[in-house]
């Protein structure tokens, strides 16, 4: 129970000022923006009153003319400039577009480090630059509503993202000015929306999260006891949602009007739409009537069935391999909730129902549990809401490792291993004299390189010359909360380091980033200029309060006289700077001196609060 | 950090063989409460770092101590043994000579006519064979016959091997 504050008279307690964080889920095909108002999470709709947002950006020749609803009008008029689902390609090469076989619909080109980039009327877009725009008119309707900037956001993943695909999503975010809480996997959002009114249950329970969307499928085994919401296993497809439904639709129409493979661009829209608005009539009809390019056709149930059944298997035979992932049968299961539009077509509700013996549930919006979730995450991550309760431990979705011999894999991390992580390795050099050694990182499951997923490559130099065999190099791989990777290597004997941060073959590089970022601010340097400074008196404020507190609190304790000294010399500038500077530059650099000074007080924190939170430990076990 | 020494000292747990997995879970959920990074999401990025590290520490102390093998390879490097290493094989003739006619048998029961059936039927013979391995580990390990323990811990790890190998077939024949 929360117990009140009283204070002093006259002392009132410094107010907790609220912070705006929201919740958005970054989709295929719609995209939406939630938060918690008055302790119950909310869809944040637009000024209709329309809470989806379609993921369509249109261009023109001046650059981006709109987003959403008014972009999709001109799906069948402007096609090349009418972009969509475009998080099917992040993360991806050119290559790996081309396997997708869905998108001849743009212009595709690739620049030099092999990331496709969309001709358009205004030039040359990555998807990055797409998502940004997507994510920047979601805060915008956010801040908006909420009448004040954004503090910061949880942003959805398809739990089986790899390591690109999740970078590429952070990026698109810095693109778009958002500062990200978490990188948050879909299922385990959409668990956190069913699962929160259930956390004073005593009994654990397995839970399976069957989340299609327009372009991905995930499959997600968690298991849930009070308000820990452990990730046991997670599978997927990131190329295989209801978009896949459509095509095979379009290919039956194609067919059936005697048309040719290949079509032209507005041919193939038209038979896209037509296709998507047939599924969608038939999630309620037995059968409909389709008038197109002058002729009248007739879907049933029966035959969009056949169309479909197969890649519905395919999502079944995910949830089999995850199951057995988690060690657990079917009739395990205590719960099945259906997440993403693609659930709505009954065929799959009824197929995903065999499966697991037992109906599944969907009483939540299955459009908009996700984006739900995220946004009850993003209030605790912010910490307007007490976390005292809710834990979340999720997954790797694939596994991690390097490429040796003959071009084969070995595993470092594997999948389904609970993040973070950190692995360790050695290796030694292969010949007389070897002064340097190339490391190729890989995700994947499969035994052969040519079959995984390349992230990227890099080199450590200045290894001291040795007889072959007798250098020890220790590659250190690490995995954070978002799923994200870093890597670092260093010869043990002559401590030379290389530190990487895993930059994704085709991804943004971090000039690229804030090049972008300064062409979009340039035409408002002085806006972003107050917003950058507000940002780091906010973070100046919150270092000052944070340190205070635990200077006041194990200061005595934990560190020597003149240490303390140093620290407080430190934060008085810090508050100086705080109070007079118009400079952010200037107040991030002594915050970053107050961080380090800090550093090692915060290191002995830690390690006294280990302690402390095993010294509670035999009462827990009492109490369990 | 100076607490991530002892992988039983992170949960308060005395090193040895048996161990209360229901504690362990209780006492890992607990650890993470305190530590997971989403506890340190508003802290400076120096408490972020420091929080991740621990969080992974006890990510890899509960993985090492809740599986029996890696908590038994783990027990004898609290002794000196390099249990790690795949090279230290056993001298015992007979065990490698069971080993053999048991991969055999498991080459075999892919072509036999009722494949799911066979599997299971090795499939009881291995877990059995994988229990008797660990009461003999705890015996040696309880005697402080380090050295016959480490010899059991290869075995050990045959038998997991053949163990999850057996898993495999049975996962394949049943994405078929």
């Amino acid at each position: 129970m929360a117990l009140l504050q009283i204070s002093e008279p006259g002392q009132s307690p410094q107010p907790h000022q609220r912070k705006n964080a929201v919740g958005i889920d970054l989709g295929t095909t719609n995209s939406l923006v939630a938060t918690v108002r008055s302790g119950s999470e909310e869809i944040l709709p637009d000024e209709q009153g329309r809470s989806l947002l379609p993921s369509v950006v249109h261009y023109d020749a001046q650059g981006v003319s709109c987003v959403g609803y008014e972009a999709a009008e001109h799906n069948s008029s402007d096609p090349l400039n009418t972009l969509s689902s475009v998080k099917r390609l992040l993360g991806r090469g050119v290559e790996d577009i081309k396997t997708l076989g869905d998108n001849s619909a743009y212009d595709f080109v690739a620049d030099n480090g092999g990331m496709p980039k969309i001709n358009t009327a205004y030039g040359l877009v990555s998807p990055i630059q797409v998502s940004a725009e997507i994510l920047r008119k979601l805060a915008g309707r956010a801040e908006l509503t909420l009448g004040s900037m954004l503090d910061g956001a949880v942003i959805t993943v398809p739990a089986y993202f790899d390591d690109a695909q999740r970078q590429a999503t952070k990026d698109a975010a810095t693109l778009a000015g958002i500062k990200v809480l978490r990188l948050l996997n879909e299922p385990t959002a959409a668990a956190i929306a069913y699962g929160i009114d259930q956390q004073d249950s005593t009994q654990s329970r397995c839970i399976a999260v069957y989340d299609l969307g327009g372009g991905t499928f995930d499959i997600s085994i968690l298991r849930l006891s009070k308000g820990v919401f452990e990730v046991l296993a997670t599978g997927g497809d990131s190329a295989l949602g209801g978009d896949d439904f459509d095509y095979a639709i379009a290919d039956w129409l194609r067919v059936e009007l005697g048309l040719s493979e290949d079509l032209d661009r507005v041919e193939q829209r038209i038979l896209l739409e037509t296709a998507r608005s047939a599924k969608e009539e038939l999630t309620d009809c037995s059968e409909v009537q389709l008038d197109i390019l002058d002729t009248c056709l007739v879907l049933t149930r029966d035959t969009l069935y056949k169309l479909v059944d197969n890649l519905i298997e395919q999502t079944l035979g995910a949830c089999k391999r995850s199951l057995r992932d988690a060690q657990l049968t079917a009739s395990q299961i205590d719960d099945v909730i259906l997440v993403g539009g693609s659930t709505r077509m009954p065929r799959v509700g009824e197929k995903v129902g065999q499966l697991f013996a037992r109906q599944p549930k969907c009483t939540i919006d299955p459009d908009l549990v996700v984006a739900m979730g995220a946004a009850v995450q993003a209030e605790v991550l912010i910490g307007n809401k007490s976390a005292d309760d809710m834990l979340l431990l999720d997954v790797i979705p694939l596994s991690l490792g390097i490429e040796t011999m003959g071009g084969l894999t070995e595993k470092i991390i594997h999948r389904n291993t609970t993040i973070p992580v950190a692995k360790a390795q050695e290796f030694t050099t292969f010949k007389d004299g070897q002064t340097a050694m190339s490391i190729h990182i890989i995700q994947g499951e499969r035994e052969l390189v040519a079959d995984c997923r390349s992230l990227a490559r890099f080199e450590l130099r200045g290894i001291p010359p040795m007889v072959a065999g007798s250098a020890k190099i220790q590659v250190s791989y690490q995995v954070d909360a978002d799923g994200l990777l870093s890597v670092s290597a260093r010869e043990l004997t002559s401590g030379v380091e290389s530190r990487i941060e895993v930059k994704p073959s085709y991804g943004l590089s971090d000039t690229e980033i804030t090049q972008m970022l300064q062409d979009s601010f340039s035409h408002a340097r002085d806006d972003m200029r107050a917003r950058a400074l507000r940002e780091q008196q906010v973070e100046a404020d919150r270092m000052i309060e944070d340190l205070q507190a635990a200077i006041d609190k194990d200061g005595a304790e934990l560190l020597e006289d003149a240490e303390l000294q140093c620290l407080q010399v430190a934060l008085q500038d810090l508050q100086q700077l705080r109070d007079t500077s118009e400079d952010h530059r200037q107040l991030a650099a002594q915050i970053e001196i107050v961080g380090k000074t800090s550093e090692e007080f915060a290191s002995r924190r830690m390690d006294a609060s280990i302690k402390q939170a095993l010294a509670g430990l035999s009462l827990d076990d009492a109490l369990k | 950090m100076k607490t991530t020494n002892n992988f039983f000292e992170i949960f308060s747990l005395p090193a040895a063989w048996e161990i209360n997995i229901d504690q362990l879970d209780i006492r890992f959920r607990k650890l993470q409460q305190e530590f997971h990074p989403d506890r340190y999401a508003s802290k400076s990025d120096i408490e972020k770092r420091l929080a991740m590290q621990m969080a992974a520490t006890i990510n890899q102390a509960y993985q090492t101590l809740a599986e029996p093998l890696s908590r038994a390879q783990y027990l004898l490097e609290l002794e000196g043994f390099d249990a790690n290493q795949e090279t230290h094989v056993t001298s015992d003739g007979q065990f490698l000579m069971n080993q053999m006619l048991m991969r055999e048998a498991l080459s075999e029961a892919k072509f036999s006519d009722d494949p799911r059936q066979a599997l299971v039927s090795l499939s009881i013979d291995a877990l059995e064979n994988a229990a008797a391995l660990q009461s003999e580990f705890a015996q040696q390990y309880g005697a402080s016959a380090y050295n016959d323990a480490f010899d059991t811990l290869a075995k050990m790890q045959f038998a997991t091997k053949f163990v999850n190998d057996i898993a495999q077939l049975e996962a394949q024949l049943e994405d078929l």
